[in-house]
């Protein structure tokens, strides 16, 4: 069972990716789960053509206690067989979602929502690494494997950066690695060419492009994934083609994050941002 | 430097060679031998400044400081623990402040209300059940005059916002809902507590109420938290005096007392610690001046009373002198009866506010000489104020350990040890005489005429009784 945690900037399309990479794989027979953990609960939309309704927490605020709950009300299934299962949490602006997505965890973990037969466990996490309980995921011999979705944006890579940063503070104390950049393009200047090299900084790969394509978004509107919607599509063979790198991926590294200042110059060396004595 | 002052340093020298280099370093800053006249630059202690870790200090947080101490006495106030069950469950009327009222309909001093949160109260916020039980409570206690939210840590970590309920109901309610944000993990100790209580005290109480007749003689009376009814005791002392005492808070206080707080001619502070924060407030604010005072033993009282009396009339000194004159012989009697049991019993005190400096002319009242005396979360001020009343080479302790304590016990054997809960099992172990003195060990009061007896009867049982014998016979 390899246990991967899917990080990156809010908004990046990091659920999209993840439910599409997912669905390529149970096409592909083999078996999955995800586990959304963010409180809008948008992880596994696209895999039950629907919003989830019962996430742990709400339903545990229903119930009384998470002791409460029965893996049934919260555990479904979705495309082709897979497992999902949402954290849930409060609105923004109250509360705490970090809290909530550690007990999440811990009941679906205590009460064998993994089974026996699940090769891959998929964590989709809410943006950046803000708390401890964001970072529950990658603690404690959960996720093993990490991949970072980014774009050619400076704000997407600077998040990159700082999540490779958690990273290596839980690589030095677990076994946690490491194992690609998915770039998700914004058609960005060199986007290719800067992805790649920002991974190289990072001591790891951009393990995919995935081009931008707006099939995406027509099967998001009907709540589906490209590979469900339009299987026979480009893009869903790019999504097949992610899916079967990390399925091969053996690529696993503790990561080398690196300074503001270089990561500027990266942007300077692609071109990209002007440097202080030209844009004066 | 005398020779009593270096054999007390070479004996906190003795007893901090046990620790580790910086322990023993940063420890050395807080202990030191007693100059009275201040003169000595080394005898000065460092305080207020975070425990080292390791060492077992036995401070408090400052929630207690703000819920223990300063708001949990006010007792028509509904004062409620807002988190999860311990903190509120720990600290449920352990100081005994006494009042009159009937518990449950008008006053609420010894229940303990919390919100209990819950896992899902951490997720999801805890605003909404907080608005709840604002709510049950008003249903419950009509009667109550005002509630005070008190924040445990998770509150503050998750930033519920409970200014925000308070603002709401308070419209709502039409009386004060007081938030009052004192995470345990604020601060150095009980202190910062202390000091978060007084402001809120300031900002939704303070100066809100009207009082109709205004006399010359109006007093208020600061910090005294009526434990064991000690302010009852202090307060008939001021209106034997002819003043009158239109406010006293926290011990037995309503919210109302505190309200109009601000009509009076002179604020009288019994702990300096706790409380000096609203009498700076009210100097500034209302220009009311403020003094503090003793009434621990005769002597102590004699002299507060004159100085009391010294900021009124003719007629007030008047009275002062015939107060003292009609308790002295009682008081003289007492002495008479105890002070032979408990002539040349040395004392040491580890203890908070302000009982370390103000208790020592009642002890010496009996004969009695405190050897040591410590504070568990003073401030410079309040070593300021300490050094003259002790004698030459006295250990001076700041936020002591269990171990230094039981050292020092060890060297200077005192006959009695007046200290805390946590402090008393192990003395009575090592077959020690000693009192609880945070709560007089459920007893009381202490203060003024009424007190003295209470106390001498006290110290002379617990450092006269056999049973110390025993324990250590058997070992």
């Amino acid at each position: 069972m390899r246990q991967i945690a899917i990080y990156g900037k809010g908004g990046i399309g990091k659920s999209t990716t993840t439910q599409n990479l997912v669905a390529a794989l149970a096409e592909a027979g083999r078996k999955c789960m995800i586990i959304g953990c963010d409180p809008k609960a948008d992880s596994t939309r696209l895999i039950l053509n629907r919003k989830a309704q019962n996430t742990v927490m709400d339903m545990a605020r229903e119930k009384g206690t998470v002791e409460d709950l029965d893996l049934d009300d919260v555990l479904l299934q979705g495309f082709k067989g897979i497992k999902c299962a949402e954290s849930g949490g409060p609105e923004p602006g109250v509360g705490c979602a970090g809290r909530g997505v550690i007990t999440a965890i811990n009941f679906l973990e205590e009460n064998g929502a993994y089974g026996d037969d699940t090769e891959f466990i998929f964590y989709d996490v809410l943006g950046d690494v803000v708390c401890g309980g964001f970072a529950m995921p990658i603690r404690e011999g959960k996720a093993k494997e990490i991949y970072i979705v980014t774009s050619g944006e400076m704000m997407a890579m600077y998040a990159a950066n700082n999540i490779s940063r958690g990273v290596l503070k839980y690589a030095q104390s677990g076994g946690v690695r490491l194992g690609g950049l998915i770039c998700n393009s914004r058609k960005t200047d060199k986007e290719f060419e800067l992805i790649s090299e920002l991974a190289s900084k990072l001591g790891t790969q951009m393990i995919h492009f995935v081009p931008r394509d707006n099939e995406v978004q027509r099967a998001e509107l009907r709540k589906k994934t490209v590979i469900d919607y339009a299987p026979n599509h480009p893009q869903a063979d790019e999504y097949r083609e992610l899916a079967r790198k990390i399925a091969d991926n053996r690529n696993f590294v503790i990561p080398t994050p690196i300074t503001m200042d270089e990561l500027e110059r990266l942007l300077m060396d692609y071109g990209i941002m002007e440097s202080e004595e030209v844009a004066v | 430097m005398s020779t009593t002052i270096t054999d007390t340093q070479k004996m906190i020298e003795e007893v901090l060679d046990a620790y580790p280099e910086k322990s023993k370093k940063d420890r050395a800053k807080h202990l030191a031998a007693n100059d009275p006249t201040g003169q000595c630059s080394t005898c000065q202690v460092k305080s207020n400044i975070k425990s080292r870790p390791g060492v077992m200090t036995v401070r408090g947080c400052a929630y207690a400081g703000a819920k223990g101490v300063v708001w949990g006495p006010v007792k028509d106030q509904i004062t409620v623990s807002h988190g999860p069950i311990g903190c509120g469950q720990y600290s449920w009327w352990s100081r005994r402040n006494y009042y009159n009222g009937q518990t449950g309909i008008d006053t609420f001093g010894t229940m303990h209300i919390t919100t209990d949160f819950q896992e899902k109260n951490i997720v999801y916020g805890g605003d909404k059940g907080l608005d709840a039980a604002l709510h049950e409570l008003k249903d419950l206690f009509p009667l109550a005059k005002g509630i005070g939210i008190l924040s445990e840590c998770p509150v503050g970590l998750i930033g519920d916002d409970i200014e925000a309920v308070s603002k709401r109901v308070e419209k709502e309610f039409k009386f004060p809902i007081v938030p009052v944000r004192c995470e345990g993990f604020r601060g150095v100790s009980q202190s910062l507590g202390h000091h978060i209580a007084n402001d809120t005290i300031k900002d939704y109480v303070l100066g809100k109420g009207e009082l109709d007749t205004l006399t010359p003689y109006d007093v208020a009376l600061i910090g005294d938290y009526n434990i064991g009814g000690d302010a009852w005791a202090s307060r008939k002392i001021l209106e034997e005096m002819g003043l009158r005492v239109i406010s006293q808070y926290t011990g037995d206080a309503s919210i109302n007392e505190i309200a109009i707080a601000t009509k009076a001619k002179l604020n009288l502070i019994h702990c300096y610690r706790s409380m000096n924060y609203i009498c700076r407030h009210m100097e500034e604010e209302y220009g009311i001046p403020w003094m503090e005072f003793n009434f621990f033993g005769p002597t102590k009282t004699y002299d507060s009373i004159r100085k009391i009396a010294a900021r009124f009339d003719e007629k007030i000194q008047k009275n002062a002198e015939a107060v003292i004159a009609k308790y002295t012989p009682v008081m003289d009697g007492i002495v008479e009866q105890y002070r032979p049991r408990l002539e040349g019993k040395k004392v040491m005190l580890y203890v908070g506010g302000l009982r370390p400096r103000h208790t020592i002319g009642a002890y010496e009242d009996l004969g009695m000489e405190v050897v040591a005396s410590g504070y568990e979360f003073g401030h410079g001020d309040d070593y300021k104020r300490t050094y003259p009343e002790l004698k030459e080479g006295a250990v001076i302790m700041d936020d002591a350990t269990l171990y230094e304590l039981e050292e020092f016990t060890r060297r200077l054997k005192p006959d009695m040890v007046g200290s805390g809960i946590k402090e008393k099992y192990s003395y009575h172990k090592l077959g020690v005489p000693f009192r609880q003195m945070h709560s007089w060990d459920y007893s009381g009061p202490y203060h003024g005429f009424d007190g003295f007896p209470v106390f001498a009867r006290d110290m002379d049982m617990t450092v006269n009784s056999p049973t110390w014998d025993l324990i250590r016979r058997k070992k």
